[in-house]
């Protein structure tokens, strides 16, 4: 099988003997039509992967800034086929690494061949969906594969050794290692939890590991570049687009430059 | 015989399941474990059996329904007094359930989410009761409409915290409670209040609430030699219905009837009659019938009564609903207000708001049925929603003034 976009970006990097910088943000906000630009932003500012976020209306996982991001997209009319709309857009002058990233119920509702179908033709390159277990996953996995997309699973600090195996089985592309346990959300410290698990997870899997949750100052990331294979920043860029999001670039700028190993 | 029990992974035909973040996932499983050890372990039985027996108020009375049966003309009317329960409502079972269970893992805070307040106000009796901490998350909108309850919840030493997202109701509530839950699973015990959630919440909190329909069922067959022609609970999340359905489940001849909440209208955004408007969706980490718009969102729900406003139905009820086992059906805000001033003027007794929704429906079918029994699943009491009746009321207020 062809390596997708995300698996081509984590044999690149590992080359360049740097992690990957990967950015969470919701689709459609503050305004469908502002995200193709916000992402292009993102990436010149050097960011690797994009997490385009697909609002829901009980994002369970999410703290208060991208809790107030999914209700400003979906104020504005951002549904899963405007997502896609995004993602048409954003390939039409990028090659950069896409992975769909929400909640179940919206995908449920879209179909999941359907979605598998479609995302892949807009360009899409893989997906995770916060609240769909391993042991839930069968049918999700089976419809992504079916369209050669990734399905990234997350790890916990809670995991068992039994689910780090469950959730290392059921990912490609990379697993995606939650820092701590609590909702996304920018933390003054990073958590102890982290490295442990990293140790964990490698024992269990050769994949790639990116890290997330509470990583938002680029001294945060740089810790996080030198142990995991990629730094996911998710709230911090958030509150920069309900800012100003002529700030982005440089703000990916800054966490960039840290991603040495 | 028709039985219905989740498979080895919580799942009632397709509903139910495990639908939450993988920090859950552990903890999950060390709570059913926990359970699963409980159930079988005697002494913890003794104590919970005790308590309801002693604390709660158990068994709740089976009350022949004489003056209203006899106005309506038709089937005899009993009434499962509930709402005699310590706190008011049938929750207390469930509470009393968890809380021992939380004691037994160690855990020494607790979390739970209210709509109505009944479960707000009886998680904090068993916290107050163990010496637990307890934080209550509840709607904005259920503050305001349910104000006695949040007094009650801080004079028993909880603290309440108010939910300004969303519909500010029980939806947002639940959302809260679990992002509390995600972040302080090591120490914290989820107090989930409605037969709802990742598994194993939907099998235990019926399993605390079997009860009712056991007592009933034991009840009836004493005093009437033989077993009710249909039984009428209202459905929120679906707890009380469930512990009333459960034991009846294998008697086919005996008609379960949930009674979900009709709200001003039968247009989405209009009530929370899940089978009315729903389709199959996750929230909250089960699949089951969710109220939702074209692109999978939850969607807005209302009811007079904050207990039943909320837009997934518990698993087991729409697995019941699919095999035909159960019926449902909805009770608008205007005849659940019309109920309980019925049962309040024929029999004395004022229900809660959520449980005048099943007293309806027994209203309406008594007088075409005579020689049926029915048996009514009282839930709770109406003290709670003075101020709703007050309300909607208005020339009973007024004619004191
Ligand atoms: C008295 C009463 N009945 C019913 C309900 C609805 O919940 P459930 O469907 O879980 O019984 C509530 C919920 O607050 C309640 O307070």
């Amino acid at each position: 099988m062809q390596p997708t976009r995300i698996q081509k970006l984590f044999e690149f990097v590992r080359q360049k003997n740097r992690s990957a910088l990967i950015a969470y943000v919701t689709a459609g906000d503050p305004s469908p039509d502002r995200t193709p630009e916000i992402v292009a932003s993102l990436v010149r500012g050097g960011v690797d992967l994009i997490e385009l976020g697909v609002p829901f209306s009980d994002p369970i996982a999410d703290g208060p800034v991208i809790q107030r991001a999914a209700a400003r997209a979906l104020q504005a009319g951002t549904t899963v086929p405007k997502v896609l709309d995004m993602a048409r857009a954003i390939r039409k002058n990028s090659e950069t690494p896409l992975l769909l990233f929400t909640y179940l119920n919206p995908v449920l509702r879209y179909g999941l061949d359907k979605l598998a179908r479609d995302a892949q033709a807009a360009g899409i390159d893989g997906c995770l969906l916060t609240d769909v277990s391993v042991e839930e996953a069968e049918p999700y996995v089976a419809a992504m594969r079916a369209a050669s997309l990734d399905t990234v699973f997350l790890a916990a600090p809670t995991s068992t050794d039994r689910r780090l195996k469950l959730v290392a089985q059921y990912s490609t592309g990379f697993v995606y290692l939650v820092s701590r346990t609590g909702v996304t959300g920018e933390q003054a410290a990073l958590s102890e939890s982290l490295a442990p698990l990293i140790d964990k997870m490698r024992v269990a899997t050769k994949l790639p590991l990116a890290a997330g949750f509470g990583i938002s100052t680029p001294e945060q990331a740089g810790v996080v570049a030198k142990i995991a294979d990629g730094v996911v920043v998710g709230s911090a860029i958030v509150r920069q687009i309900e800012k100003d999001p002529g700030g982005l670039e440089s703000l990916a700028r800054s966490l960039a430059e840290r991603m040495k190993k | 015989m028709i039985t219905s029990q989740p498979d080895s992974t919580g799942h009632f035909g397709p509903y139910g399941g495990r639908f939450v973040p993988e920090v859950l996932m552990a903890p999950l499983e060390e709570l059913e474990q926990a359970y699963r050890a409980a159930t079988a372990d005697p002494p913890f039985q003794a104590e919970l059996t005790d308590l309801l027996t002693h604390y709660a108020g158990r068994p709740t009375p089976l009350y022949y329904a004489r003056r209203l049966s006899e106005t309506l003309g038709g089937a005899k009317i009993y009434l499962k007094r509930e709402d005699l329960l310590h706190t008011g409502a049938h929750k207390i079972n469930n509470c009393l359930g968890q809380a021992l269970l939380a004691r037994r893992m160690g855990k020494k805070r607790i979390i739970a989410e209210t709509g109505a307040g009944q479960h707000g106000v009886a998680t904090a009796t068993v916290c107050a009761l163990f010496g637990l901490e307890c934080v209550v998350y509840m709607g904005e909108e259920d503050m305001r409409r349910q104000r006695l309850n949040v007094f009650r919840m801080r004079l028993l030493g909880a603290t309440v915290v108010s939910v300004s997202n969303g519909s500010r109701t029980l939806k947002d509530a639940i959302s809260e409670a679990m992002r509390d839950w995600v972040t302080n699973v090591h120490s914290t015990h989820y107090l989930l209040g409605s037969a709802l959630g990742a598994h194993p919440y939907p099998q235990m909190v019926r399993d605390f609430h079997r009860v009712i329909g056991e007592e009933t069922r034991a009840e009836v067959l004493k005093r009437e030699g033989r077993l009710p022609d249909s039984l009428f609970a209202c459905v929120g999340g679906g707890s009380n219905a469930i512990g009333m359905f459960h034991a009846f489940i294998g008697d086919e001849n005996v008609k379960l009837i949930g009674i979900e909440a009709g709200g001003r209208s039968l247009q989405l955004g209009e009530h929370a009659a899940r089978f009315a408007g729903g389709a199959p969706g996750v929230l909250h980490g089960a699949k089951s019938y969710l109220l939702q718009d074209a692109d999978g969102q939850a969607a807005l729900t209302h009811s007079v009564s904050a207990g039943l406003d909320y837009v997934l139905i518990g698993p087991e009820h729409a697995w019941l609903h699919d095999r035909g086992r159960a019926e449902y059906t909805s009770c608008s805000d205007a005849d659940a207000l019309a109920a309980a001033k019925k049962l309040a003027r024929t029999e004395g007794i004022i229900p809660a708001l959520e449980s005048a929704h099943a007293v309806h429906e027994a209203i309406r079918r008594a007088p075409t049925e005579p020689g049926k029994l029915y048996v009514v699943n009282l839930s709770g009491r109406g003290d709670k929603d003075t101020d709703i009746y007050r309300e909607n009321f208005p020339e009973l207020d007024a004619a004191g003034v």
